[in-house]
C-alpha cells in the first residue's frame, strides 16, 4: 500500500550529513498521546482502590469496576467516569464465589478489549476475637482473603502468561509478615496470599508478566475506621499515589508507607522466644 | 423534639477520634462521630443511637450549628464522589461530603468555577448549601442556593426526596439554610460558571469611613466581585478605615492548572495574651499601610484573592485554646450606615481586639432559602478572642444593636445568640420546624429554641 520507509522521516542535512532532528525516546513518549491503560480493578469499593482509581480515571485510563453492592458501584462508576476514565465498566458480583470467576474475568476482559492491569483490593478485616472462638468466621476471612484472590489470579496469570504481558498486582498486608496475637487469622489469610503472590512471580516474570505484592500498613480506610489510633494511620490518597506510581514501575513488592520495610525487618528479626511472650 | 438531654444518658462510646471541634473551637461539646462514606448509609447508620443526630462536614462554621452535645456527629466528608458533569451547561452534581476545594481542583482545569465562593474552600457541597452561605459577588449572584439545581434529601424514617424550584419546593426551600436540619443530602447538583484563566482582574482602594465605603460600593456595582476589609480598632482620624477591594475573572486565556495543597501549617495553640489591642492594632496598620497608594491594580491569582487564610492550615490555633467568637450581622439598607458606624465605635471603645473584620454590602437577588442569612443592605463580620468577662458582654451589646436596627445575625457564625433574639431575626422559625427532622439537631438549635436561659 505505502512506500514510505522509515527512512523518510529522518531529516538529514546532505552537506553534513549530520542529522538536523533527533528526537529523544522520552521527548517522544511525551509527544505522543498517551494510550490508556486497560485496568480491571476487583473489590472497587474499597478505601485504597477507589484512590488508586480516582488516579487512574484522571489521567484518562479505561477501567471496570466489580464489587458488591450495586449503589456503591455505581456511585463510585460515576466519579471515575466524570473524572475522566476513558471508559468505566462495571459488574456486581460476590468474589466469594470462585466458580463465577473464569466468566467474570472474560467478561471484564472483553469490555476493556484487552488488559494491561488487574488490580486486587478484595479483602475483609473480620473479627479476630470471634475468629478465635468460631472456625466459620476464620473460615470466611481467609476464603475472601486468600482463596478468592488466588483463585483469580490463577486464572489472571494464565491469561497474562499467555499473552506475555500484563501486570497482576494484589493487595497484601504488613500483617502478612508475621503472626501476632492480636490479627493472626487477617495476617495469616495475607501471608498466604504472599507467599502466593511470590510464587507466581517467581514463575511467570520471566513471561513477561508483572506480578505486585502490595503492602500497605494502617490505612484510614472504611476497614480501619474506629480503630484505636487510626486518625495516626496513613493517608489513603497518598498511599493510592505510591501504589499508583510502583504499578508503572513494575515494583515487585511495595512497602507503603516505605517506613513499613524498616518496620517489619525488625519484627521479623525479632527471636520467637522472645516475640511469643510480647503483646503485639 | 429529639433532645440529646431529655434523659439520663449513657457514656458515649470512647472514640478513637478527636473530639469534633467547629472553627470557634467555642463552645467545645462531646459528640460521638460516625463517618458516613456512602448515600445509603443513612438512616440506618443511626440504628440504635440514642440522642440527636446532625449531618457535619469540615467544620469550619464557628460556633455550635455543626455540634451536638452528647449526640451522634455523621461526618460526611468520605461521600465525596462526583456524580456528573456537563461541560455544556456547566452542571456539576457531587456528593454531599465533597469540598469546595475538591470541585475547583476538578473544575478549574476544565474551565470553570464556582458560582459562590466563600472565604474558605474548605468547607462540604452540604455545609454550603445548610448555611446558604454567601460570596464576594452576593450583590449580582445572590447566595450558593441560589446556583442549587436539585439535590436529594433523606429523612431520619428512611424517606427518599428529590427536591427541586418545583418539585417538593417547600423542602427545597427549607433545606437550603436550614442548617442541615431538615434531613441528610445525599448529592446536589450546582451550575458553575465559565472562566477562561486563574487570574483575577483586582484593584484595592484604602477609604476612611463608611461614606467613603458606600461611595466606592456605588460605583462597582456591576464590578462581578466586591469586599473590604475595614480596621474595627482604630478610632478618631483613623475611624472606619479600611480596603475596598473588587475584581473580576480575568478574561485574558491563561493555563488553567490545578492549585497545589497548602504548605504552611499553624503548629501550636498560640497563648491567650498572643491577641491583644496592641498586637491587632499594629497588624491592623501594617495591613492598612501595606497598600502604599490610594489605589492598587494588580492581576492576582484566585487563590489568595478569595481563600487568603487558606495558606496556613489551623490558623484558628492563633486564637489558642480558648477558641475565638464570630460576629456577622446584615442590617437593611434603611439603617445599614448608622448601625455600622455605632457597632464599629463600640467595638472600638471596648478594647477588644478584632481583625479580619469585613464589610460587604448584599444585593437583592433572593435566595430560595425560608432560613437564609443575607438580605439586601450591610454586612460586617468581625472576630474576637474569647475573653471571659468581656467578650460575651460586647456581644450582647452588638446583637442587641443589631436587633435594633432591625437587622439578623448569621447562624453559621454564631455560639451566643439568645432564643428571643434568634426569634427576632427569623421570625419564620415556626413554619421552619414543621420541616425539621425529629431525629436531626444540632446545639445550635436546641439553644435558639429552648428556654431563655437566666442571666
Amino acid at each position: 500500500m505505502s512506500d514510505f520507509s522509515a527512512s523518510d522521516f529522518s531529516a538529514v542535512d546532505p552537506s553534513t550529513q549530520e542529522p538536523l532532528l533527533q528526537l529523544r525516546a522520552s521527548e517522544i513518549a511525551a509527544t505522543a498521546p498517551r494510550v490508556p491503560k486497560r485496568i480491571l480493578v476487583l473489590g472497587a469499593t474499597s478505601g485504597i482502590a477507589e484512590a488508586c482509581c480516582r488516579l487512574w480515571a484522571e489521567r484518562g485510563d479505561s477501567l471496570f469496576l466489580v464489587a458488591r453492592d450495586p449503589e456503591k458501584l455505581s456511585a463510585v462508576a460515576a466519579d471515575m467516569h466524570t473524572r475522566g476514565a476513558t471508559y468505566v465498566g462495571s459488574a456486581i458480583a460476590n468474589l466469594d464465589d470462585t466458580a463465577g470467576h473464569p466468566e467474570l474475568l472474560a467478561h471484564a476482559i472483553n469490555s476493556l478489549a484487552g488488559l494491561d492491569i488487574a488490580f486486587l483490593a478484595l479483602g475483609v478485616l473480620g473479627d479476630q476475637s470471634q475468629a478465635e472462638r468460631n472456625f466459620a468466621h476464620a473460615a470466611e476471612i481467609l476464603h475472601t482473603n486468600f482463596a478468592a484472590p488466588a483463585s483469580l489470579l490463577t486464572w489472571l496469570g494464565n491469561y497474562c502468561a499467555q499473552r506475555h504481558s500484563g501486570t497482576l498486582a494484589a493487595l497484601s498486608s504488613v500483617a502478612g509478615d508475621r503472626g501476632r496475637k492480636s490479627n493472626y487469622v487477617y495476617g495469616s489469610s495475607k501471608a498466604g496470599l504472599t507467599a502466593f503472590l511470590g510464587g507466581l512471580r517467581n514463575r511467570i516474570d520471566r513471561d513477561g508478566v508483572r506480578v505486585m505484592t502490595i503492602k500497605p500498613g494502617p490505612v484510614r480506610t472504611a476497614m480501619t475506621e474506629g480503630m484505636k489510633g487510626s486518625e495516626k494511620f496513613a493517608d489513603g490518597n497518598e498511599v493510592a499515589a505510591a501504589i499508583v506510581k510502583a504499578i508503572d514501575d513494575g515494583t515487585d513488592v511495595l512497602y507503603v508507607p516505605g517506613k513499613w520495610r524498616v518496620i517489619m525487618a525488625v519484627i521479623r528479626a525479632i527471636p520467637e522466644r522472645i516475640f511469643k511472650k510480647l503483646n503485639l | 423534639m429529639a433532645t440529646a438531654s431529655s434523659a439520663p444518658q449513657p457514656e458515649p462510646a470512647k472514640n478513637a477520634t478527636p473530639r469534633f471541634e467547629s472553627w470557634g473551637r467555642y463552645p467545645t461539646l462531646d459528640a460521638t462521630v460516625l463517618p458516613m462514606h456512602w448515600q445509603g448509609d443513612f438512616p440506618g447508620m443511626i440504628d440504635g443511637v440514642h440522642g440527636g443526630a446532625l449531618a457535619v462536614g469540615m467544620g469550619r462554621s464557628y460556633g455550635d450549628v455543626c455540634l451536638l452535645k452528647d449526640g451522634t456527629l455523621l461526618k460526611t466528608t468520605s461521600m465525596n464522589r462526583l456524580l456528573g458533569f456537563d461541560a455544556n451547561t456547566g452542571l456539576l452534581t457531587a456528593e454531599a461530603g465533597i469540598t469546595l476545594a475538591a470541585i475547583l481542583d476538578f473544575a478549574v482545569p476544565r474551565g470553570f468555577f464556582l458560582p459562590v465562593a466563600p472565604g474558605t474552600k474548605y468547607v462540604t457541597l452540604g455545609g454550603a448549601i445548610a448555611n446558604d452561605i454567601h460570596g464576594k459577588n452576593h450583590h449580582n449572584a445572590g447566595t450558593f442556593g441560589c446556583h442549587v439545581m436539585r439535590f436529594e434529601l433523606v429523612r431520619s424514617d428512611g424517606t427518599r426526596r428529590l427536591c427541586t424550584p418545583t418539585e417538593n419546593p417547600d423542602y427545597f426551600g427549607a433545606t437550603i439554610g436550614g442548617l442541615g436540619l431538615t434531613g441528610v443530602i445525599r448529592w446536589a447538583q450546582i451550575r458553575l460558571r465559565p472562566i477562561v484563566s486563574r487570574m483575577i482582574d483586582y484593584q484595592g482602594t484604602q477609604f476612611h469611613g463608611i461614606d467613603e465605603f458606600l461611595a466606592l460600593n456605588e460605583q462597582s456595582q456591576n464590578v462581578e466581585y466586591t469586599v473590604s476589609w475595614i480596621d474595627a480598632n482604630s478610632a478618631g482620624r483613623n475611624f472606619a478605615r479600611g480596603i475596598f477591594m473588587q475584581g473580576h475573572h480575568s478574561n485574558v486565556p491563561a493555563p488553567l492548572t490545578k492549585s497545589r495543597p497548602p504548605k504552611l501549617v499553624f503548629p501550636f495553640d498560640a497563648p491567650g495574651f498572643a491577641l491583644n489591642s496592641a498586637t491587632v492594632g499594629l497588624f491592623n496598620t501594617v495591613f492598612f499601610h501595606k497598600q502604599m497608594k490610594k489605589s492598587v491594580t494588580a492581576l492576582q491569582d484566585y487563590e489568595p484573592y478569595f481563600f487568603p487564610l487558606d495558606k496556613v492550615l489551623h490558623w484558628n490555633r492563633m486564637y489558642g485554646k480558648r477558641g475565638l467568637l464570630q460576629f456577622q450581622y446584615a442590617i437593611p439598607w434603611e439603617h445599614a450606615r448608622e448601625a455600622t458606624e455605632a457597632v464599629l465605635r463600640a467595638v472600638s471603645k471596648s478594647g477588644l481586639a478584632s481583625f479580619l473584620a469585613v464589610l460587604k454590602a448584599f444585593g437583592d437577588v433572593p435566595s430560595p432559602g425560608l432560613m437564609s442569612f443575607p438580605r439586601p443592605g450591610l454586612t460586617l463580620a468581625l472576630d474576637f478572642p474569647i475573653k471571659p468577662e468581656k467578650s460575651f458582654a460586647l456581644f450582647k451589646r452588638l446583637a442587641d444593636m443589631t436587633r435594633e436596627f432591625g437587622g439578623r445575625l448569621y447562624p453559621a457564625k454564631d455560639a451566643a445568640m439568645t432564643p428571643s433574639q434568634f426569634r427576632a431575626f427569623y421570625p419564620q422559625w415556626e413554619r421552619f420546624a414543621r420541616y425539621k427532622d425529629p431525629v436531626l439537631t444540632s446545639a445550635f438549635w436546641e439553644r435558639v429554641t429552648g428556654e431563655e436561659a437566666a442571666s
